[in-house]
């Protein structure tokens, strides 16, 4: 079930605020944030957000087509390797 | 012959599930649109009027994305999930469920048939 419109779209209270300063003084700088919840506003588009996956910051270059979404989205936390690596060097190795 | 967005809709079938035949309408949109047409959904195809087939060919065009514009939107917007860098527009790319499914098993239809990966290597290893 979708968030309820009546409260608007969920914005981490501290990203807003060090957004609103960023925009208010022209400034382009990279925002480290943990607020992978948030969603995306209109008054982000522009900006660089380095946004935690767990381990690092992934810089995440905010555009129009992201609003609605969430920072998260575009950090992801898991990073597949793929299957059988140890396999197929001893195939590779047989032949 | 009836013929609504393109699609020659099956003859001797209810007009109810006829209509469904048009890619982007199912059976709720089917009977919205009869109701507001006025045409009794229990009526074959081939039993309509003239009249009636233009009704409803105005009323789909009108209020209804169908056929190549609704594939058209569909593809775009998952375009635009794999051009934003999303974690939706990468399950795409990877042709993997996109809503959060398990993928230890399952998943079949996105990922299509099994291919046994443990036993092929096995047999090109003694081979």
């Amino acid at each position: 079930m979708p968030r309820s419109v009546k409260k608007g779209p969920f914005v981490d209270a501290k990203l807003m605020e060090k957004i609103a300063r960023l925009n208010e003084a022209n400034d382009k700088k990279i925002i480290k944030t943990w607020a992978r919840r948030s969603t995306i506003v209109p008054e982000m588009i522009g900006h660089t957000l380095a946004v935690h996956n767990g381990k690092k910051f992934i810089p995440v270059y905010v555009t129009e087509n992201m609003v609605g979404h969430k920072l998260g989205e575009f950090a992801p936390t898991r990073f597949f390797k793929g299957h059988g690596q140890a396999r197929t060097e001893k195939t590779t190795a047989l032949k | 012959m009836a013929r609504i967005a393109g699609v020659d809709l099956p003859r001797d079938k209810r007009v109810e599930v006829g209509l469904t035949y048009i890619y982007g309408i199912g059976q709720s949109t089917s009977r919205k649109i009869l109701k507001t047409a006025g045409v009794n959904p229990d009526k074959r195809v081939k039993d309509l009027k003239e009249d009636e087939v233009v009704k409803l060919r105005d009323i789909i065009e009108r209020e209804h994305k169908v056929e190549g514009d609704l594939r058209k939107e569909v593809s775009m917007s998952i375009k635009r999930l794999m051009d934003i860098g999303s974690y939706r527009g990468f399950r795409h790319r990877k042709g993997l469920p996109v809503r959060g499914q398990r993928t230890k098993t399952n998943a079949r239809t996105r990922k299509g048939p099994k291919r046994s990966i443990g036993i092929k290597l096995k047999k090109e290893a003694t081979a």
